[in-house]
C-alpha cells in the first residue's frame, strides 16, 4: 500500500540554468524534409483538387442542361416553364404540364407520407420496447434502401388495379353530386396522378420516418423529465418538448422528402399513365418532368427542338429541387444517407 | 381525478392508438411490397436465369447478360467513384475544417446527394452521349460514378470526424508530417466506417434505373464492350415490366428480387461492419 506523500512539504529545488544543447548538425534531412513537403504538397492539392471537382459537378451540370435546354428556351421564350403544350407532332413544347404533374403529385405524397411518419416515430420512440427500436431502426433503414424500380413495380402491378377495383369509383361516386369536388375526384383510371403521389408517399415514409426517430431522440432528456416531473403525458411531453424543439429539423426533413418525390422517375413513370394533357382531376392520367424524360428522350433524336424541350424539363426540376434541397440543408435536416 | 385529468389521459391513449395504427398500416404496405415481391419473383427464379441472355417472348431468355452488364458499370463505377470521394471527404474533414470553400463544397455535395438522379442521367448524355453519337457502358458507369462520389464523400469525412483529434496530435508531436498523419493515423483509424460507405453507396447504384436510361441505353444481347449499349439488370426490368407479355413480366419479376436481395445483403453487410465498430 502506498503512503501519500504531502507535496506541500517538499523543497522545492533550484535548478541551474539550462546548458546550451548542442545540436547535430543537419546532414541528409534537407533532402528527406524536401521530398517530404513534396509529397504533403501532392496529397493536400489532391485532396483539394478533387473537393473542386465536386464543385465543379454540380456547375457542369447546371451549365450543361443550360446549353442544351437553350435552343428551347429561345423559340418558345421563358413561357416555356408554365405553358401546358406539349405536342411532337407540331413541335411545340412547354413545361405547364409536367410542372403541374410533378408539384402535385409530390404535394399528395407528403400530405400522406408526412403525418404517417410522425405518427410512425411516435409508435417507434414511445409506444416500442426499448430493446425492439434498434432491429425495427434497422428495418426502416433497409427498407429505405430498395431501390426505387421495385416501388413503381408493386405501384404497377398491386396498386393501382386495387385502387380501380376498390377505391376510385367509390370515391367518384361520392364526390358526383358536390361541385368542385366532382371535376378534382372524377371518375378516372388505376393509373392517375393521385397513384403516382401515392407510391411516392409510400417510398419516401422510411427515409422521413428514420430522420423523425433521430430527431425526436435528440431532444434533450432534461428537458423532457423535467416536463414528466410536471405531471405531463407523453403525448404532452411530446406535443409541447420535443416538437418544439426540433420543429426547424422536421421541416428540413419533409423537404427532404419533398426534394426526392420531386425527382424520383420510376416509382412515377410507371403508374402516372405519362398523358400529356392538363387535367384537374386527381384520378386522371398525368405526367411529371421525371417521367416525360425518362417515357420521351429515346423519341427525342441529336439536335431535335425536343431534345432541347426535354433538357429544358430537366433544367426547370433541377431549378426546383435545388431550391428545396437548399432549403432542407438550411433548417439542417439530419444527415442521412440512403 | 378531475374532468381536466381524465380527457388529457383520454387524449393521450387516443394518440397512442393513432401512432399504433399509422405503424400498423406502414407496416401492411411495406409488407405487400415485400410479399409481392416474393410471391412473383420466387417462382420465377431458375438456374437459366443466370446462364442465358435476355430474348424476344417465348424464347425462355434470361438475365445472364443484364447482370453481367450491371457488374460491369457498377465495378467501373465504383473504381471511379472511389478515390475521389475518399479524397474530396478527407479534404471537408481534414483540409477545409471552417474555410469557406469548405462549406460551399460540403453544400454542394449535400445536394448532388439528394438531387434526382435522371439529371445525371441527362448530364451524362449531353457530355459524354451527345458527342460521340452513341449510347455506351463506359457512359452508363460514370453516370453511377457521379451518383456514387457524394454518398462516400458524406460518409468518408462522417467518420473521419469521429477519429479523436488528439490521435492526430500524437501523431503530428512525433514529427509526423500532415499527410502522414491523414493517412496512417485518420484514414486507419476510420477505415471500418469508411468501408460501410463504399458498401452503401455500392448498394445505391446497383439499384440505380433512371441515370442509365440514355447513358448505356440497355442492350437485349451479350456485349462486355464499353463502346456499346450496355444491359443493366434495373433497365432491363424496367423494360421487361412495362412489356405486354406475360413470360418477360416474370422474368422482370425474378430480377426485381434479384436486385432487392443484392442490395439488401450489402446493406445488411455494411449495418454489420458498423455493428462490430461499435
Amino acid at each position: 500500500m502506498t503512503t501519500a506523500i504531502p507535496t506541500a512539504t517538499l523543497p522545492t529545488p533550484a535548478y541551474p540554468p539550462a546548458p546550451p544543447v548542442e545540436r547535430p548538425a543537419p546532414m541528409a534531412s534537407a533532402r528527406v524534409v524536401g521530398r517530404s513537403l513534396a509529397t504533403e504538397r501532392l496529397f493536400a492539392g489532391s485532396v483539394l483538387a478533387m473537393g473542386l471537382l465536386v464543385l465543379g459537378t454540380l456547375g457542369a451540370i447546371i451549365i450543361m442542361l443550360a446549353v442544351g435546354a437553350w435552343p428551347a428556351f429561345r423559340t418558345f421564350g421563358l413561357a416555356f416553364l408554365w405553358n401546358p403544350v406539349w405536342d411532337s407532332v407540331h413541335d411545340q413544347y412547354g413545361a405547364g404540364i409536367m410542372v403541374y404533374g410533378t408539384v402535385l403529385s409530390s404535394v399528395i405524397a407528403l400530405v400522406i407520407a408526412g403525418p404517417l411518419s410522425i405518427g410512425v416515430a411516435y409508435f417507434l420512440t414511445e409506444i416500442l420496447s426499448a430493446s425492439l427500436r434498434r432491429p425495427v431502426g434497422v428495418v426502416i433503414q433497409l427498407l429505405a434502401a430498395i431501390p426505387s424500380i421495385i416501388y413503381g413495380m408493386w405501384g404497377f402491378f398491386v396498386l393501382a388495379p386495387w385502387l380501380a377495383a376498390h377505391f376510385i369509383l367509390d370515391v367518384a361516386d361520392a364526390a358526383a353530386p358536390i361541385p368542385g369536388l366532382n371535376k378534382v375526384l372524377d371518375y378516372g383510371s388505376g393509373n392517375s396522378v393521385f397513384t403516382a403521389g401515392l407510391v411516392l408517399a409510400v417510398m419516401i415514409l422510411p427515409l422521413i420516418t428514420a430522420m423523425f426517430v433521430e430527431i425526436l431522440g435528440a431532444t434533450p432528456v432534461v428537458l423532457k423529465e423535467s416536463v414528466y416531473g410536471l405531471g405531463a403525458t407523453r403525448f404532452e411531453v411530446i406535443r409541447h418538448v420535443a416538437i418544439p424543439y426540433g420543429r426547424r429539423a422536421m421541416i428540413g426533413a419533409i423537404m427532404l422528402g419533398l426534394g426526392r418525390a420531386l425527382g424520383e422517375t420510376m416509382a412515377v413513370t410507371f403508374v402516372i399513365g405519362n398523358a400529356t394533357r392538363l387535367s384537374p382531376n386527381l384520378f386522371a392520367q398525368g405526367s411529371t418532368i421525371a417521367s416525360t424524360i425518362a417515357n420521351e428522350f429515346s423519341e427525342a433524336g441529336f439536335g431535335t427542338m425536343k431534345l432541347a424541350s426535354l433538357l429544358g424539363l430537366g433544367l426547370t426540376l433541377f431549378v426546383i429541387s435545388f431550391i428545396v434541397l437548399a432549403v432542407s440543408r438550411v433548417l439542417v435536416a439530419p444527415r442521412v444517407v440512403a | 381525478m378531475g374532468i381536466r385529468t381524465r380527457s388529457r389521459k383520454a387524449t393521450n391513449v387516443a394518440v397512442a392508438g393513432l401512432a399504433t395504427a399509422a405503424a400498423l398500416v406502414a407496416l401492411v404496405v411495406l409488407g405487400s411490397i415485400l410479399w409481392t415481391l416474393i410471391a412473383r419473383g420466387l417462382p420465377a427464379l431458375r438456374f437459366g436465369i443466370l446462364t442465358t441472355s435476355m430474348a424476344p417472348t417465348g424464347e425462355n431468355g434470361g438475365l445472364a447478360n443484364a447482370i453481367v452488364g450491371s457488374l460491369i458499370q457498377v465495378g467501373i463505377g465504383m473504381a471511379i467513384a472511389t478515390p475521389i470521394g475518399v479524397l474530396a471527404g478527407t479534404y471537408l474533414s481534414e483540409y477545409a475544417r471552417g474555410s469557406r470553400i469548405g462549406d460551399v463544397t460540403r453544400f454542394v455535395s449535400d445536394i448532388l446527394l439528394s438531387a434526382p438522379s435522371i439529371l445525371v442521367g441527362l448530364f451524362v448524355y449531353v457530355i459524354m452521349v451527345a458527342t460521340t453519337k452513341t449510347y455506351s457502358g463506359i457512359a452508363g458507369a460514370v453516370a453511377l460514378a457521379v451518383i456514387a462520389v457524394p454518398i462516400i464523400i458524406r460518409t468518408t469525412e462522417d467518420m473521419l470526424g469521429l477519429v479523436p483529434v488528439a490521435l492526430r496530435e500524437a501523431a503530428a508531436a512525433l514529427g509526423a508530417p500532415k499527410w502522414k498523419v491523414v493517412t496512417m493515423i485518420a484514414w486507419r483509424s476510420a477505415v471500418a466506417g469508411m468501408l460501410t460507405g463504399l458498401l452503401l453507396a455500392l448498394a445505391r447504384v446497383a439499384g440505380e434505373t433512371a441515370p442509365l436510361l440514355f447513358t448505356s441505353l440497355g442492350n437485349l444481347n451479350w456485349s462486355t464492350s464499353l463502346a456499346k449499349p450496355m444491359a443493366s439488370l434495373p433497365v432491363a426490368i424496367y423494360q421487361m415490366a412495362a412489356s405486354p407479355y406475360e413470360d418477360l413480366v416474370q422474368l422482370a419479376w425474378a430480377g426485381a428480387l434479384i436486385i432487392t436481395l443484392g442490395v439488401l445483403a450489402i446493406n445488411i453487410l455494411a449495418q454489420l461492419t458498423v455493428g462490430r465498430r461499435r
